[in-house]
């Protein structure tokens, strides 16, 4: 008697030319699904422990309430209530007041076999009609099961389970809600009662796992019948407003490209640049310790904030505290930007948090404080943070993500070789738009800094290495080395 | 909590039987609607609290059909479900009571001899 997987229910025999969807209001998510979970089916989100598979249900169903006026109930098999409310106020929703609202109503199921005895004949006639009661009395357009799988460690017929089961979801389906079902990860399927034959709709997968002692949360959507969605491995996060799923790559490289020139706030510089960085690209300024990176990263920044520009400047290796005595010392006004609030610092410590979650900081400081350019100083403090890829990756999709804001963002990268040019440890060189690289040499038993442009796209740049000196006037170059004839 | 808000409800079915305010054993039994489970788990319940309670028993029977709300209270998933209240504490014995010692054993009473 176990179910097969033809034997599905009526309403998948007509493939429907255009999918309705519900959007969860989930950050990302939405992108990645291209438009929401399918309206009135269910969905299975499956995943181990703590990947957070009721953030994400109870989020969802949180959203509805408060956004798209689709209240929900959520049907926890696992967590009580309390705990429930507590869990979700982290990320600043507040269940009681929306239970009091009628948006939401929460029924707690507990299951224990041991408290049962089973003779004879029975079935879970009771388990649809206190569901149905719950949506009927909020009205409810979203529902959760969470995790239905409980249910086996409470009955015993696993047969009969089965059959409840399929009679469950395709009366869910009847009652035209939005439904996500949770499951826990099985061993060589995706859920441990394998629920994934019965949701044929839509799947989800969260991961979880721990790489250099950082915890990466994954996002993939596993099936998506009749829709298009992404098949990446998505990040995610549990930030305090929220899950964010990033990114947001499918905006892809349909931004519109700028033809406006922002300086280096070198003024030597910009003419050996052609004029500057085109507004909305990515500039990387990479060289040694020492060989001046913070100081040119801080020139354009004190360069967009003379123009009246807002910059974002994301500290990894200083604290701003210091930033601001350094460039004190070669005359920029940094702390004038700051107070007049053109310039805002943000301090992220390297190692404290994962990769995406310093990345999620960024996109949210940015949509928060509008700034026009950006400044990463330095991008090679995340390696280590991550396997390479993973770092190029995510660096790629704040590439992206800044660009189809039409914002500039301006890196620094510290290499660990002097020779290997490319060596910008996370590889992404080949992505951005200008290429500074900034080398100690000797010459006449004295260090002269200089700068080359190896790359500016799109622009008549000089290909001359140009000696310059920290001065506390700033940046003053000099003419190129190939002059160097002369003593 | 020896009277339950339900005795208030017309609309739950309910039938008592044994004493009232003696009975030791005070039972529920949650059906929906009037299903041939339901029907037989009553028919058996009637049969085996005469047979084996000797008078000291009281019989609910809550219609989650007419009373859906009720079904969270005593945290009802399966029908027919018989749930004693009474003596504490509460055992829960789902299925259509067909077999007779596995109802006993459930409701922890030593059958007669």
């Amino acid at each position: 008697m176990r179910p097969s997987k033809s034997s599905g229910g009526a309403a998948r025999a007509f493939p429907r030319r255009l999918l309705p969807k519900a959007k969860t209001g989930i950050a990302g998510l939405d992108e990645i699904t291209g438009g929401g979970l399918p309206k009135g089916r269910p969905t299975l989100v499956c995943g181990g422990p703590g990947c957070g598979k009721t953030m994400l249900a109870m989020e969802f169903l949180v959203r509805g309430a408060t956004e798209f006026q689709e209240p929900g109930v959520f049907m926890s098999f696992e967590e009580t209530a309390d705990d429930l409310v507590q869990n979700v106020a982290s990320m600043g929703f507040d269940l009681n007041a929306l239970q009091a609202r009628k948006k939401i109503f929460i029924d707690e199921v507990r299951v224990a076999r041991s408290e049962i005895h089973e003779t004879g004949e029975y079935d879970l006639e009771a388990l649809f009609i206190r569901l149905g009661h719950a949506i009927d009395s909020v009205g409810a357009k979203r529902v959760v099961l969470d995790t239905l799988e409980a249910l086996f460690g409470g009955f015993s017929n696993a047969t009969l389970l089965r059959a409840e089961l399929r009679r469950l979801f395709d009366w869910l389906k009847e009652r035209n809600v939005t439904a996500i079902i949770t499951g826990e990860r099985g061993q060589g399927q995706l859920t441990r009662q394998g629920l994934e034959e019965y949701v044929s709709d839509c799947v989800i997968l969260l991961d979880h796992r721990v790489a250099n002692q950082l915890t990466i949360r994954r996002m993939r959507i596993v099936k998506y019948r009749g829709s298009v969605h992404g098949t990446d491995e998505y990040p995610f996060l549990i930030a305090e407003r929220g899950i964010s799923v990033l990114p947001i790559t499918s905006l892809g490289l349909s931004h519109r490209a700028s033809s406006e020139i922002l300086s280096s706030g070198i003024e030597d510089l910009d003419p050996e640049l052609g004029g500057g960085f085109y507004s909305s690209s990515s500039v990387l300024v990479s060289g040694l310790a020492g060989t001046g990176k913070s100081t040119f990263a801080a020139h354009f920044a004190a360069g967009a904030c003379a123009r009246k520009d807002k910059a974002l400047y994301v500290a990894m290796e200083q604290s701003p505290d210091e930033l601001l005595r350094n460039t004190k010392g070669v005359g920029l006004p940094l702390k004038r930007h700051v107070a007049s609030g053109f310039l805002k610092f943000h301090a992220l410590r390297p190692t404290a948090h994962g990769l995406e979650l310093h990345l999620t900081t960024i996109h949210r400081l940015v949509e928060e404080f509008e700034p026009r350019v950006v400044i990463v100083d330095a991008i090679s403090s995340f390696i280590g943070m991550g396997i390479n890829a993973e770092v190029t990756s995510m660096l790629v999709r704040l590439i992206d993500f800044l660009k189809t804001k039409q914002i500039t963002l301006y890196m620094t990268s510290l290499n660990e070789t002097g020779e290997m040019l490319d060596r910008t440890g996370a590889n992404i060189s080949s992505v951005v738009d200008a290429w500074l690289l900034l080398r100690n040499v000797e010459r006449n038993s004295s260090r002269v800094r200089t700068v080359s442009i190896l790359k500016s796209r799109g622009m008549a740049h000089s290909t001359a290495t140009h000696p310059f000196s920290i001065t506390s006037r700033g940046i003053l170059l000099e003419s190129p080395l190939a002059s160097q004839g002369a003593p | 909590m020896k009277q339950p808000s339900t005795r208030k409800k017309p609309a739950a079915r309910q039938t008592t039987r044994g004493k009232r305010d003696s009975a030791k054993y005070d039972l529920r039994l949650y059906v929906a609607g009037n299903t041939q489970k339901s029907s037989a788990a009553l028919q058996n319940l009637e049969r085996i609290c005469a047979e084996h309670l000797g008078g000291q028993y009281r019989i609910e029977v809550i219609d989650l059909l007419k009373n859906p709300a009720l079904a969270r209270g005593d945290q009802i998933l399966a029908i027919p479900t018989l749930v004693r209240r009474l003596p504490s504490p509460i055992r829960k014995i789902i299925g259509d009571l067909s077999d007779t010692s596995r109802v006993l054993v459930g409701l922890d009473v030593k059958p007669h001899a």
